[in-house]
């Protein structure tokens, strides 16, 4: 083992020890707003160790998203209720008992799970090899590869099987190109549960208005 | 916020660079980590923390609700549009390989714009980043609103 793997391992060891100090932090707080500046630093947190594994996309969503907009949201959302939590009741057994089985269900559950980086991991075996062969190539060949295409202008219909997309970074491609119709989707989630929360806090509003203005 | 002169400083000289850096994931997301959600994430940080430290009303003047709201669909309507131009151009829905040769064609555009399935992450990227950013400031507008008016 080198030594920037035992470096790794000491950086991953403390930042999971961290992740999980800061959820247990937060569960024992009862000072809201300490408690929403925890849950940010949980998600930065987090954010590093997604860039560790590997996924600075995801990092930077869980980053700008966790750590930023839900931490601002939150604050604003606490500025309409009080500051302290209510005092939990002395031994909430039913809840314990909950929550403790609903953790050994998900533990067990990954006992299933390939483990990390494994190349036989069904993600890695079905269409992934493909779109990751066909997408890397045509990044090194970018070049002749647009000429070729020029050279081809009659015959418009390539399809994406047989050129690749041409996008070095694998993730877009997939998520812009490959799998265009899920990102339409999800953007049409975006667009509803928008207007959704728009029109539920805008309308009472409104509504207090009206009453005001009657009374 | 009118005391806090530090605040006011540092983020004046902040925003800009992280709107610029925002811009910088969404348009460069084909080459780095990002792409639209995160950069319209990041642009409408960028807004929000100009309404944290300035005021709500002076985010509302560069930003306007109403503007927002229509913002909101225009990103989904930049994405279905691409779809829809594919297939215009002879190709399936979202099948971006046709864009560069069938809808510029004969164009003096046709050999400077990027590969058709460049472009096309292009523009579904820009529709995403759109209705992102738009969506992440109406609900800081609405959440951050509903305090004044109690």
């Amino acid at each position: 083992m080198s030594l920037t793997d035992v470096a790794t391992q000491i950086i991953v060891i403390l930042l999971l020890a961290l992740l999980v100090g800061t959820a247990t932090t937060i569960v024992r707080m009862r000072d809201l707003w300490a408690a929403v500046m925890l849950t940010g630093i949980f998600s930065f947190l987090g954010a590093c160790w997604m860039l560790i594994l590997d996924a600075p996309d995801v990092a930077f969503t869980e980053a700008a998203v966790g750590a930023g907009i839900a931490t601002v949201l939150m604050l604003a959302t606490l500025a309409l209720t009080s500051r302290e939590a209510k005092p939990p009741p002395e031994f909430p057994i039913l809840p314990i008992l909950v929550v403790f089985m609903a953790g050994a269900a998900l533990v067990f559950g990954t006992f299933d799970m390939p483990h990390f980086g494994d190349p036989s991991a069904p993600a890695h075996t079905h269409v992934m090899s493909e779109y990751m062969n066909d997408t890397v190539p045509d990044v090194r060949q970018s070049a002749a590869h647009r000429d070729k295409t020029h050279d081809e202008h009659d015959d418009s219909q390539h399809s994406v099987a047989h050129h690749g997309v041409g996008v070095p970074n694998i993730i877009t491609s997939v998520l812009a190109s490959y799998r265009g119709y899920d990102t339409l989707g999800e953007t049409v989630v975006i667009f509803t549960a928008g207007i959704g929360v728009l029109l539920l806090l805008r309308g009472r509003r409104e509504r207090r208005d009206v009453e005001e203005d009657e009374g | 916020m009118k005391q806090h002169a530090i605040l006011r400083v540092t983020s004046k000289v902040l925003i800009p660079y992280i709107l610029l850096f925002a811009l910088y994931v969404q348009f460069h997301g084909d080459y780095g980590p990002g792409g639209g959600f995160q950069a319209g994430v990041i642009f409408a940080a960028g807004i929000i923390l100009y309404g944290l430290v300035f005021g709500l009303n002076a985010a509302r003047i560069i930003a306007p609700p109403s503007v927002l709201e229509r913002l909101i669909a225009l990103g989904v309507l930049i994405y279905t549009g691409t779809g829809v131009a594919t297939m215009l151009a002879g190709g399936n829905f979202l099948d971006y390989t046709v864009l560069q040769y069938g809808v510029f064609d004969g164009t003096v555009l046709a050999d400077h714009l990027p590969q058709g399935q460049h472009l096309g992450i292009l523009l579904v990227e820009l529709g995403v980043g759109i209705t992102v950013a738009a969506v992440m400031i109406l609900i800081f507008y609405s959440f951050a609103g509903r305090e004044r008016s109690r």
